[in-house]
């Protein structure tokens, strides 16, 4: 027999200060090597955007140390070294386009980085308790679905390379579907979180599987139908898988229903069949997935192609960077940027770089099994599950797991929006992590307030 | 600069970056907070006759755990039950020693026995020592403790013999 007791958990802000660092130096041996290969010198740029990336950094870490002094050590160091190295590649590519620094992609990642960790930390002062955002729910919800349909908005929407997923203002351009991700967790959260126990009743068994009610699949089908919208008026798979996983997954935490995923799969697996039958666009990435070396489809797009190439080319150890030519893919820095990683650093740096993603993922998770309310842990959860499947898609669009779809890597992809969203979800999760680490006031022990006395009542 | 630093460097970043994943998981492992299992030792086979020890004797503060179940020298005399062991179910022919500050029994993690029983509660009922002696509560259970057909609906002291029902689980209370 066994017995389990609870142990006070270790701050760990002091590991987390030692992990950054290492994670500083990772970056900069990388970004030592690009300057090295492709110039045969140190970049002089080094000092000025190294000590950028250093300020973020050592603010950001102070900031946890003054408000989330019990949040989650792994979280911020894993973050910031798939940031810098996203960096390191963006500017190694702007080297390959013959870009300097002042008009080059890496300067604007940087200034990105800094107003995502900037709005990071914003989060983290401003919001001392998660369980605040519970409140705003539906309004959440509501800015939720505007976001994700928002570039529909003739005049405020922009069609990009056959997707309609970004708005334009004046000089500046948005993807609001990454916001829109954030917010649609917290609705998510806040709605599963009162209705679960109705959506968890169970009504009959088939072929082991037991069924919900029929009267409880409205929430599931306008889900699925607002998904099938975007993908439909928007052309843009990704959003819609990650929007459609999204819930499905948070209604499967909430409910520990199987059957909520059996359906969900169903229903997109119909999606997909219908979409697939009528859209043309939809049929041209089918393709690509399928026959990407066939004549047909490299009359289409032979980015895919260039990419699998690419890291071909790579192997097991890679070319070294700055060695490879990621430059040949469109979007090398964007949406190709695992391709361009796989072609220099080679599989066994994809690899630890698709791990820290894991980790990552794992931080969150386990952030949810210690959050104490059911609101924290759908939420923690579903910020998770957003970057396992946002990484799933990417990831696997680039190696024809799945056709591929828009969407961003988390961290590393070159893109405002992204970073924005993504530190934010980060900042999120540490204040969630803060409050499930934070160790339980003892009830046993005498409340000061409660052994005052008052003037004016004095019992005894 | 020369071609071998350059390859140095490459091949020094991935090792860098497999240390970092390495030095997480290492961060993981330590940090594996909440919880911590404790293994106690099996029950003692049945029939084993109590060791003669001279009344009186100061027992050595041992934590409780430490001490050998089922053959702790008797404090008090005979009459006071001082562990608590599974006559049925899926844990049967456990053995607990009874903590006067209460023993939490429940499916959650957190009790001191704990219940791998689909019929009871987080956290199913509290054996506690009162001023009369040893009391059963039930912490309000979904499926109730019971005393032979009597569910529980408040304190109830139990004595050693007293089979006392959680889920499918029997416990009694042993001297």
């Amino acid at each position: 027999m066994t017995t389990v007791s609870s142990l006070a958990s270790r701050k760990g802000r002091n590991v987390e200060l030692g992990l950054l660092v290492f994670a500083v130096a990772i970056v900069a041996l990388a970004y030592i090597n690009v300057g090295v290969a492709v110039e045969g010198a140190i970049p002089p740029s080094l000092v000025a955007v190294g000590s950028g990336f250093v300020i973020i950094t050592a603010v950001f870490h102070l900031v946890m140390r003054w408000r989330a002094p019990y949040a989650d050590p792994l979280i911020l160091p894993i973050a910031t070294l798939l940031n810098g190295l996203g960096l390191v590649m963006i500017n190694r590519l702007d080297l390959a386009n013959g870009r300097d620094l002042a008009e080059g992609m890496a300067l604007r990642q940087l200034m990105w980085s800094a107003i995502a960790a900037a709005l990071a930390i914003a989060a983290l002062i401003i919001l001392r308790d998660h369980r605040i955002l519970r409140r705003y729910t539906y309004l959440a919800g509501a800015l939720g679905f505007g976001l994700l349909l928002l570039p529909l908005v003739p005049g405020l929407g922009v069609e990009n390379y056959g997707s309609r997923i970004w708005i334009a203002v004046g000089p500046f351009s948005f993807q609001p579907g990454e916001v829109a991700k954030i917010v649609l967790a917290i609705f998510f959260a806040g709605y599963l979180v009162q209705t679960r126990d109705a959506l968890s009743v169970a009504d009959r068994r088939i072929l082991g599987l037991t069924l919900p009610r029929g009267r409880d699949l409205g929430p599931i089908l306008v889900a699925w139908m607002l998904s099938v919208g975007v993908l439909v008026l928007e052309k843009d798979l990704g959003s819609s898988l990650l929007f459609f996983g999204l819930f499905v997954a948070m209604l499967y935490v909430a409910t520990e229903r199987t059957s909520w995923v059996a359906i969900g799969m169903l229903l997109f697996c119909v999606g997909c069949y219908i979409a697939n039958m009528i859209f043309s666009h939809v049929q041209r990435r089918v393709l690509l997935w399928l026959d990407t070396f066939s004549r047909e489809a490299l009359d289409t797009s032979d980015q895919l192609a260039r990419g699998i190439m690419g890291m071909a080319s790579g192997g097991m150890f890679g070319t070294g960077l700055g060695r490879g030519r990621p430059d040949l893919t469109y979007f090398a820095e964007s949406d190709f940027i695992i391709p361009s990683f796989g072609e220099e650093i080679g599989l066994i740096g994809l690899f630890a770089l698709l791990l820290l993603y894991v980790l990552l993922i794992e931080r969150g998770l386990r952030t949810a099994i210690g959050a104490r309310d059911g609101f924290g842990k759908l939420l923690a959860s579903g910020l998770a599950f957003s970057v396992a499947l946002q990484c799933f898609v990417v990831v696997g669009g680039v190696t024809r797991v799945i056709p591929l779809t828009g969407l961003t890597m988390p961290f590393l992809s070159q893109g405002g929006s992204s970073l924005l969203a993504n530190w934010t979800l980060v900042a999120l999760l540490l204040r969630i992590s803060d409050h499930a680490r934070r160790p339980v006031p003892d009830p046993a022990a005498p409340n000061p307030v409660a052994s005052n006395q008052t003037q004016v009542v004095r019992l005894r | 600069m020369s071609e071998l630093t350059i390859t140095l460097m490459r091949l020094g970043l991935l090792v860098a970056l497999w240390a970092f994943v390495i030095a997480v998981v290492g961060v993981l492992r330590g940090d594996l907070y909440g919880t911590q299992v404790t293994q106690r030792r099996s029950a003692p086979p049945r029939g084993n006759t109590p060791r003669p020890v001279a009344r009186g004797a100061a027992p050595a503060r041992v934590p409780a755990e430490q001490r050998p179940v089922g053959r702790r020298p008797q404090e008090r005399g005979d009459r006071e039950p001082r562990q608590l062991r599974v006559m049925s179910g899926p844990l049967a022919g456990s053995n607990l020693p009874l903590r006067e500050a209460g023993t939490l029994v429940g499916r959650s993690p957190e009790s001191a026995l704990v219940l791998e029983d689909d019929f009871a509660s987080g956290r199913h009922a509290r054996i506690y020592k009162g001023p009369q002696g040893w009391v059963v509560e039930d912490l309000g259970s979904t499926n109730g403790t019971f005393i032979g057909q009597q569910r529980l609906d408040a304190p109830t002291p139990v004595s050693a013999g007293t089979e006392i029902r959680f889920g499918t689980t029997i416990v009694e209370l042993r001297r």
